[in-house]
């Protein structure tokens, strides 16, 4: 664990991987230092904000190093399965990075047990992570300037559904009509850290 | 219930409050007033909570027409001021009467000026806030004119200053204190030094999400990608081009470009109110650790 400064609003603390961070995120939350305000879960690292009038920082940084984050302590956050037609613009082009026909990159993705590691890019945007190496895919060269809503997409080692059409640069591999991010719905995001996620082909 | 009617808005005009905390994790920023020193002034001109909503407006150019008889009071960038037509002050609480419009001219310095109503503007919040979030595309619409905002019961208490007294906000050189990090091993060694020795120039290119700045460039160390982490406001990022940009209030959950350097907390209301064309330099601060 290594503690950087994000000037007075918090501390960055960097993790080897996804499991530490699942695992400190939940260490964090059963047991709160004061002042906290946020906890942003990313990829390698758990962002810790505070109030900065009013938290001392040095006692939150001794705070996280007292924590025994365990990797079996997090809890189940349930799952959700998410049927997708896959006829993504980008499934020729992922075929070709990976070697893969097209049938063969659906049954990976279907097959293969996702969990969701952290969110960002956009409200309810959910960064997956599964158990099939053979997917991973860079980014596009470009990226588009309209994805639509339930575009479901592979970039880096993640899969991702768009939670609504905003510009983006994964590569297109499917649609789905599942709502993954709905403000009538408490909580609003469907796809949250820890959530195990299964794609269905329909 | 009293409303304010939307006349016209200028460049752009939100709802703002002290923002929406603890959904982070779903990947929802804290959004909210950009400069919250001034936000928190006028709601307690009005003897509003502090968390009751403003309206934020940008470079002046708002007019609202009173429904019943409000009080109000405006904050932040200074502007020529009227209500019904008459010259009013800035940093006081106006009693704008039923029928009569309040206009903000545009600032002779600073960006964005703060209209708090008695009783806090009532619009519809969402996920626990009534902030406008411009790049998540969450909360109340963007203001136009014809849009009308109702306002809220009365607090209890009541206004009890006349006027408060504010500092003047600089015309010609910001100077904003800022720690190294986190992503300072990033860059070159002298990047660092050329971050707290240049100026640099707000430029148009700067919304509520962040501002882009003009100057020397910041030469990274690393080349390759970072992986995606969580940014807080006052953050000075490092796109490839090497031109920093500096986080404000709407500013994306997640990044990945490193952040050579954060702006104290108590400096970003000073860093919400730099136009376009304003020259800016950074004094190294130390974290408290």
């Amino acid at each position: 664990m290594f503690i950087r400064t994000c000037g007075d609003h918090g501390l960055l603390v960097e993790v080897d991987g996804l499991d530490d961070v699942l695992a400190l995120q939940a260490a964090l939350y059963a047991d709160l230092p004061p002042g906290v305000t946020e906890i942003v879960p990313a990829a390698r690292t758990v962002l810790v904000r505070i109030q900065p009038e009013t938290t001392d920082i040095t006692a939150l940084a001794a705070a996280i190093r007292g924590l025994r984050p365990s990797r079996r302590r997090h809890g189940d956050a349930g799952e959700v399965r998410i049927p997708v037609q896959y006829d993504g613009a980008d499934l020729v082009d992922v075929a070709r990075h990976t070697g893969m026909t097209e049938h063969e990159i659906v049954e990976a993705h279907t097959r293969a047990s996702w969990t969701v590691a952290f969110c960002g890019f956009a409200p309810g945007f959910g960064y997956l992570v599964g158990d099939d190496p053979r997917l991973h895919v860079p980014r596009r060269s470009e990226s588009r300037t309209r994805v639509p809503a339930g575009a479901v997409a592979l970039a880096g080692e993640f899969t991702g559904v768009y939670p609504r059409q905003s510009p983006g640069g994964w590569q297109l591999i499917g649609s789905t009509d599942v709502a993954v991010w709905d403000l009538e719905r408490d909580p609003p995001g469907l796809l949250r850290p820890g959530v195990r996620v299964r794609f269905v082909a329909v | 219930m009293p409303a304010l009617e939307v006349r016209a808005t200028g460049m752009l005009a939100t709802v703002q409050d002290t923002g929406r905390t603890g959904f982070a994790a779903l990947g929802v920023g804290a959004s909210g007033a950009a400069d919250q020193r001034s936000h928190a002034l006028a709601n307690r001109l009005v003897a509003n909570p502090a968390d009751a909503a403003t309206v934020e407006v940008t470079f002046g150019g708002l007019r609202v027409r009173a429904r019943g008889t409000v009080t109000v009071a405006v904050t932040g960038a200074p502007c020529p001021l009227t209500v019904a037509g008459r010259s009013a002050a800035m940093d006081a609480p106006l009693v704008v009467p039923d029928g009569a419009e309040l206009s903000l001219g545009a600032p002779a310095r600073g960006l964005r000026s703060y209209v708090a109503v008695r009783g806090g503007v009532a619009v519809e919040p969402v996920l626990g806030s009534r902030s406008t979030d411009i790049l998540a595309g969450l909360g109340p619409p963007v203001l136009a004119p014809g849009a009308v905002l109702p306002v809220g019961p009365p607090p209890a208490a009541f206004p009890n200053v006349d006027v408060a007294a504010v500092p003047a906000l600089t015309a010609d050189l910001l100077v904003l204190s800022a720690v190294p990090g986190p992503r300072d091993d990033w860059f070159r060694r002298e990047a660092l030094d050329t971050l707290f020795a240049a100026e640099y120039e707000v430029t148009s290119r700067s919304d509520r999400i962040g501002m882009r700045l003009a100057g020397p460039e910041l030469r990274r160390a690393r080349s390759g990608e970072l992986p995606s982490e969580g940014m807080v406001p006052g953050s000075v990022q490092v796109p490839p081009d090497g031109e920093p940009v500096l986080f404000l209030a709407d500013h994306p959950v997640t990044g990945g470009y490193p952040v050579i350097a954060v702006v104290a907390a108590a400096d970003l209301p000073l860093a919400a109110q730099a136009p376009p064309g304003m020259r800016l330099r950074f004094v190294r601060a130390r974290a408290r650790r």
